[in-house]
């Protein structure tokens, strides 16, 4: 059997033919709020309560087996009301060479659960989120700053942040 | 019969003459001077891609040992020279202060490249607009990063400046613009 390392394993053109998708469509307790393809990158929107059942279904299910996670970091939407960050989780697996990118939306100050239990690179990544977002995360072991000094005001990556800083020199 | 003990030679011990004899004048100041700018212990202390063109700078290519600066000392208690090289960031600006503030006087301090110089292109909320927001700096490097030539034309510089120094004066020092260097004509 050749193997042909430069091509993921999902090459479709429907985001609901892709097996991760799928698996949270048919699983009752993880509803996909909305899916999307772009360029062969596809994308799930699940709801904040769901994300950790959805994540751990997507690392546990031994179809799929999304081992490590990318990336975790955040978009910052000011004129979504109610809805102003979105929190972007990107999986891949090694054993189906899969990649799948999961979003979820949160309320400025909403918190969202860790997933430092399920992967433990989350950490680290975690840490730089709530640094330049300012997005608390339930159950982080060591929920500080990573980038930015300790003494730092503000959240850098927030659109009403000024890009020269507060801080007049 | 023997003659060894017999017969020698006497030796004529001629007194020198003033103008013979090795004497140089000068003043303790300029010595004091001439010792320090031409023994500068670096601090071995990058930060960002500028420190990589310092390391070029040291290497054989280069060679600062050539001008006796060679000998980057790695504690800043034995250093008297700190090369601030590379993007100053917020959060490494109290280890550059404390840095400095271990350093043993007389120091001096050279800003190398844009980033140390005013930020660079780091316009940010992250970055130092410039090293002399924490601590006095003697000579500017210009450059992005600037060539190994340009640092030691910044070292060449810095001596000048040490030449100019007044060790035993209550005067302050008075830096003249336009500087070149010692000459015959004005010495120090």
């Amino acid at each position: 059997m050749t193997v042909n390392w430069n091509r993921q394993n999902f090459s479709g053109e429907d985001p609901e033919q892709h097996p991760a998708v799928a698996a949270l469509r048919r699983n009752p307790g993880t509803p996909v709020k909305e899916v999307a393809i772009f360029r062969g990158e596809v994308s799930a929107v699940i709801s904040p309560e769901h994300s950790t059942e959805a994540l751990t279904l997507l690392r546990d299910d031994p179809a799929l087996a999304f081992d490590l996670l990318v990336d975790v970091t955040a978009v910052h939407w000011p004129e979504r009301e109610g809805a102003e960050f979105d929190v972007v989780y990107q999986l891949y697996s090694h054993g189906s060479r899969m990649r799948i990118k999961v979003k979820v939306p949160l309320a400025d100050g909403q918190e969202i659960r860790s997933v430092v239990p399920l992967w433990a690179t989350a950490g680290w990544l975690e840490r730089e989120v709530y640094d330049m977002f300012g997005i608390p995360f339930a159950g982080h072991p060591d929920q500080r700053r990573i980038v930015n000094p300790p003494n730092f005001e503000g959240h850098p990556l927030r659109k009403e942040f000024p890009v020269q800083g507060r801080v007049r020199w | 019969m023997s003659t060894i003990g017999k017969n020698k030679p006497t030796r004529v011990y001629r007194k020198k003459k003033p103008q013979e004899a090795n004497i140089l004048l000068t003043t303790a100041s300029a010595i004091i001077n001439h010792s320090q700018r031409s023994s500068l212990m670096p601090l071995t202390f990058g930060l960002a891609c500028c420190a990589i063109e310092m390391i070029a700078t040291a290497g054989p290519r280069f060679d600062l040992s050539r001008f006796g600066w060679e000998a980057y000392r790695a504690t800043p208690r034995q250093a008297d020279l700190m090369i601030v090289a590379g993007t100053v960031t917020n959060k490494m600006a109290p280890v550059v202060k404390k840095l400095y503030d271990q350093m043993a006087e007389p120091k001096w301090v050279i800003a190398m490249g844009s980033c140390a110089i005013c930020g660079g292109v780091f316009q940010t909320y992250s970055v130092v607009p410039g090293v002399n927001h924490l601590i006095p700096v003697d000579v500017y490097v210009p450059g992005c990063p600037p060539r190994p030539e340009a640092l030691i034309h910044g070292f060449m510089t810095l001596q000048m400046k040490i030449d100019q120094k007044r060790n035993f004066s209550v005067s302050p020092v008075k830096v003249e613009p336009g500087f070149r260097g010692p000459t015959r004509k004005e010495p120090f």
